[in-house]
């Protein structure tokens, strides 16, 4: 890289100014919280893949293959919680966000550094506590617990459903923390109009997590409640409403996708942004929808109860509004794609995922608005066709995006280049198994084959096979991944202060930063991601 | 053109009347989102080779959206979205509203197999069978955990919960056998809890009710997994508890005659009759005749049809919805009524019909116990 001429990299930076491991565990140092993160979400991955590829493995055949009928409903159990609430959600937000939101607005931390210590804290206890029920003896429910059968289910519910329940605490503080971060940190110069659109998602993330969360605790803490006490909230036996559950989890969950998705939209404008050297199409269009869909994304819980029995005028008006959803993302994509035009693009690895990534979410998309078709969806609900919706749109746009914006701050967090030959065939495995493990997934939905089964007609196999060999191609570009990263911790190239020359803002501290991220408070003269003019990299 | 969108999209064959009409519409879809697609990667592969990086320095103008480029982001989709939309929601009424000459079948779901009940005659476990051409409505609940009702040939599924009845229907189209299965995960062997629809044409129809008639035909059809196999070294299921709540249940089955008469002698011995007539005198209850059907009005000032629905509800959570003018006395049957009792009670009431009213009955096949002539 020729833009190292400007490399006046900081000798003390947050890596090495304090080295004991004491220093790590107690540190209020917001970059230090985000890698610790990191590793914990990446170890979350770790072991919701290991699940993943038991769980293929199992349906290589119509019939039994490798584990008993209830060893697979344990496993898809593990698979979704570990996925979804160990992994997705905290990964951008938690990881990514902690690390580079204060940077770009400017600020030495967030506002309050012992909380956010405190939610790591926190989503460490409520991950051993769900990762030991799991081995204790494992809930058999699925991710979503359904009522009756997670109060009636003859395995151990009840300490999964606290290890949620606790993870829950940590998000809403990291939210709040992160609310007040940007309603008081900002430097000066950083105006409402300026602030990157990272953080425009991550801030509407964060309103989502402190409105919806104590929903999905409640509803956890009756459950438990009903199985431990037999309270008879859900159980029909009782005068109870076992359809009540599912209003109330879905009340959480559906934002809860906006949750995983916002940031990763975020991650996504940034990439494109910097690859392409453009300011981004429609700054306000792009800020805005991220409200329009955390706001709608809160009157779109029934579209997962068209079968349930719940009204037919019911469904029609969560059916249209769920279209919306679709059209605030409709509006970000188109915007990305015209944010290309008239650029100075480089396809590099982040770019790729990028690519990737609105590959899958338009797709996603789609079928998402194909499920919100209430006839279309009475079909479909419960069926592979929705399994690998959620997998397109969800794990396609969290893990494309957490793989650019791993990529893409690279650099930034740990002062190292990673190899660009091997993280590009890595890209492009990852790229192309995740659409041979999941394209296969629509067809078997539209053949009929319901979700969570662990045996299926025959007919159905050869594209069970295919799933199965795309994902091994996953779990292969993973292996890759992993393995050169760590060798560019410490055998990577240098980087340079601003290795990709972007123009976004947390590039005007040092990569990596200094202990308090500036050492004078930085000015932020110009908008976020201006190319028009020619800029030295600089560090405050 | 029709037989290539299909077996391109794997669908199952087509053998309900709602069938052709839902797979247009995801036709018409697929094709949309892949014009979709084609464009906007067609777009960007344009960019990414007409705007390639030529020089590390390189300065790039600045090019912003106006109002019209982003009005046109949102109208297209939108209109497009609304259209599907209206369409798959014209369908979905047509799915959720059953003709009301349809003929009745009771379904209960049950860990891990489905039963089937005609209202004037046999139980059946695993096989439904139905005649061609002539709309069915089921009626569905579950005695344990909630199953769903699907059946991919015919494009539709339900939910049956525990305490309640949820409905659906179809007609079938051509004479044959389909596989019904369990779409939401209801334990163990949820992957196994499969069953089938037999659709059978008029002539093979009248001459499986008229062996019906007969009682020749002992009630064996099984489950494809047997229905109540234990497998050894699972722990003891947990949801055994609502059985032992619903004593009664199982003695149904053995039971014989039709359902309206044990709906009768069912409603006798559980004391309905201390508060309901059932000639339409007035009594501290509202009156059963003519009950099935009737818009009530109740004390919230809405009124509500007297389906299935209401009327389980109305015995399982009497004070939830009640009708104007009369007091919040009746006592909750939860627990205490089986989910083949209900049944039998909302088919007794559905006799109870005065002279001027038409008689919709189901023309379900009718039990003779004894070989009757
Ligand atoms: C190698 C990659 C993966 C494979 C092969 C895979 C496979 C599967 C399979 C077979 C199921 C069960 C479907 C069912 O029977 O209902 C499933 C469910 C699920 N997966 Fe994945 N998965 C992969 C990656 C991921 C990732 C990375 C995430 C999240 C970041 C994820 C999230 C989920 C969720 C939320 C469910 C639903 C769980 C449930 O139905 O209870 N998956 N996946
Ligand atoms: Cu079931």
């Amino acid at each position: 890289m020729n833009l190292a001429a400007g490399s006046n990299q900081p000798a003390i930076t947050y890596l090495n100014h304090e080295t004991t491991v004491r220093s790590w565990l107690l540190t209020r140092d917001h970059k230090r919280i985000g890698v610790m993160f990191l590793v914990g979400v990446i170890f979350a991955l770790l072991l919701g893949g290991i699940f993943a590829m038991a769980l293929r493995i199992e349906l290589l055949t119509p019939g039994p293959t490798v584990m008993a009928p209830m060893t697979y409903n344990r496993m898809f159990t593990l698979h979704g919680v570990t996925m979804v609430w160990l992994f997705m959600i905290p990964a951008i937000p938690s990881a990514f966000g902690n690390f580079v939101l204060p940077i770009m607005l400017g600020a030495k931390d967030v506002a309050f550094p012992r909380l956010n210590l405190a939610s790591f804290y926190i989503y460490l206890a409520g991950s051993l506590l769900t990762v030991f029920g799991m081995l204790w003896s494992g809930a058999d429910t699925g991710w979503t617990f359904y009522t009756p059968y997670s109060t009636v289910s003859p395995t151990t519910v009840t300490p999964i459903l606290m290890g949620v329940f606790i993870i829950g605490f940590s998000t809403i503080i990291t939210g709040l923390n992160f609310i007040t971060t940007v309603h008081t940190l900002r430097a000066p110069g950083m105006h409402w109009t300026r602030i990157p659109l990272f953080v425009w998602t991550i801030y509407g993330t964060s309103v989502i997590q402190v409105v919806a969360t104590p929903v999905l605790g409640m509803v956890l803490l009756l459950v438990a409640a009903e199985r431990v006490l037999g309270m008879g909230i859900f159980d029909p036996s009782r005068g109870g409403d076992p359809v009540l559950f599912q209003h109330m989890f879905w009340f959480y969950s559906h934002p809860a996708v906006y949750i995983m998705v916002l940031p990763a939209m975020g991650v996504i404008t940034e990439v494109v942004c910097a690859y392409s050297r453009k300011n981004i199409f429609g700054y306000k269009m792009v800020a805005a929808s991220t409200f329009g869909i955390a706001f709608v994304g809160f009157f779109t819980w029934g579209h997962h109860m068209f079968v349930s029995g719940q009204s037919t005028f019911g469904s029609g008006v969560f059916g249209v509004l769920s279209m919306l959803v679709a059209i605030f993302t409709a509006i970000k994509i188109f915007n990305w794609v015209a944010t290309l035009y008239g650029g100075s693009i480089d396809l590099k690895v982040p770019l790729l995922y990028v690519l990737g990534f609105i590959f899958l979410l338009m797709f996603g998309g789609m079928t998402g608005v194909a499920v919100a078709t209430t006839s279309l969806d009475v079909h479909w609900h419960d069926t592979y066709f929705v399994v690998a919706h959620f997998h397109y749109i969800m794990v396609g746009a969290v893990l494309m995006a957490f793989l650019a914006a791993l990529h893409y701050w690279w650099p930034k967090m740990f002062g190292r280049l990673y190899p660009e030959r091997w993280s590009f065939l890595a890209a492009m495995t990852i790229i192309f198994g995740f659409i041979v493990t999941f394209l296969p997934q629509f067809l078997l939905g539209n053949m009929g084959m319901p979700r969570r089964y662990y045996e299926y007609p025959r007919e159905m196999q050869w594209l069970h096979v295919l799933s199965t060999a795309g994902a091994s191609l996953l779990a292969f570009g993973f292996g890759l991944i992993a393995i050169y990263l760590l060798w560019s911790l410490r055998y990577g190239a240098e980087a340079p202060v601003n290795a990709w020359g972007s123009r976004g803002y947390e590039w005007y501290s040092g990569s990596p930063p200094v202990p308090h991220n500036f050492t004078e408070a930085p000015r932020f003269e110009r908008e976020v991601h201006d190319y028009t003019v020619a800029e030295v990299p600089r560090v405050y | 053109m029709e037989e290539l969108f299909r077996k391109s999209l794997f669908l199952p064959e087509q053998a309900s009347s709602i069938a052709k009409d839902v797979d247009h519409l995801h036709y018409a879809i697929i094709t949309a989102a892949l014009v979709m697609a084609a464009l906007i990667f067609g777009f960007a592969a344009y960019c990414l080779i007409r705007f390639r990086r030529r020089s590390e320095t390189d300065v790039t103008p600045r090019v912003q959206g106006t109002l019209g480029w982003e009005l046109l982001f949102v109208g297209v989709p939108l209109t497009t979205f609304l259209v599907w939309f209206y369409i798959g929601y014209h369908d979905f009424i047509r799915m959720q509203t059953p003709p009301p000459e349809a003929m009745d079948v009771y379904v209960v779901a049950k860990q891990w197999m489905w039963k089937f009940t005609y209202p004037e005659g046999p139980n059946a476990i695993g096989v439904l069978r139905v005649p061609v051409g002539k709309p069915v409505r089921l009626l569905l609940t579950s005695r344990d955990v909630i199953h769903s009702f699907y059946v991919p040939a015919f494009r539709i599924k339900q939910d049956a919960i525990p305490g309640a009845y949820t409905q659906t229907w179809f007609e079938v189209t051509k004479p044959g056998s389909y596989r019904v299965m369990c779409a939401e995960y209801c334990g163990l062997k949820h992957s196994e809890m499969w069953a089938e629809v037999v659709a059978l044409s008029e002539a093979d129809w009248d001459a499986w009710m008229k062996e019906q008639r007969k009682g020749l035909v002992a009630l064996k059809d099984a489950s494809p997994s047997g229905p109540e196999r234990e497998e050894s070294g699972i722990p003891a299921r947990r949801a055994a508890r609502y059985d032992a709540q619903e004593p009664h249940g199982e003695l149904m089955y053995a039971e014989r005659g039709t359902l309206p008469e044990r709906g009768e002698r069912l409603a006798a011995e559980r004391g309905c009759l201390k508060c309901h007539s059932v000639d339409g005198t007035a009594h501290i209850g509202p009156t059963w005749l003519d009950l099935y059907g009737r818009r009530e009005r109740l004390t919230t000032g809405e009124t509500v049809v007297a389906d299935e629905a209401y009327l389980t509800e109305s015995m399982m959570k009497p004070q939830d919805r009640l009708v104007e003018g009369f007091e919040p006395v009746m006592p909750s049957y939860q627990g205490q009524l089986g989910a083949a009792e209900v049944a039998a009670l909302l088919e007794y009431i559905k006799t109870l019909r005065s002279a001027r009213l038409e008689n919709t009955r189901s023309e379900g096949p009718v039990y003779e116990p004894g070989g009757g002539k």
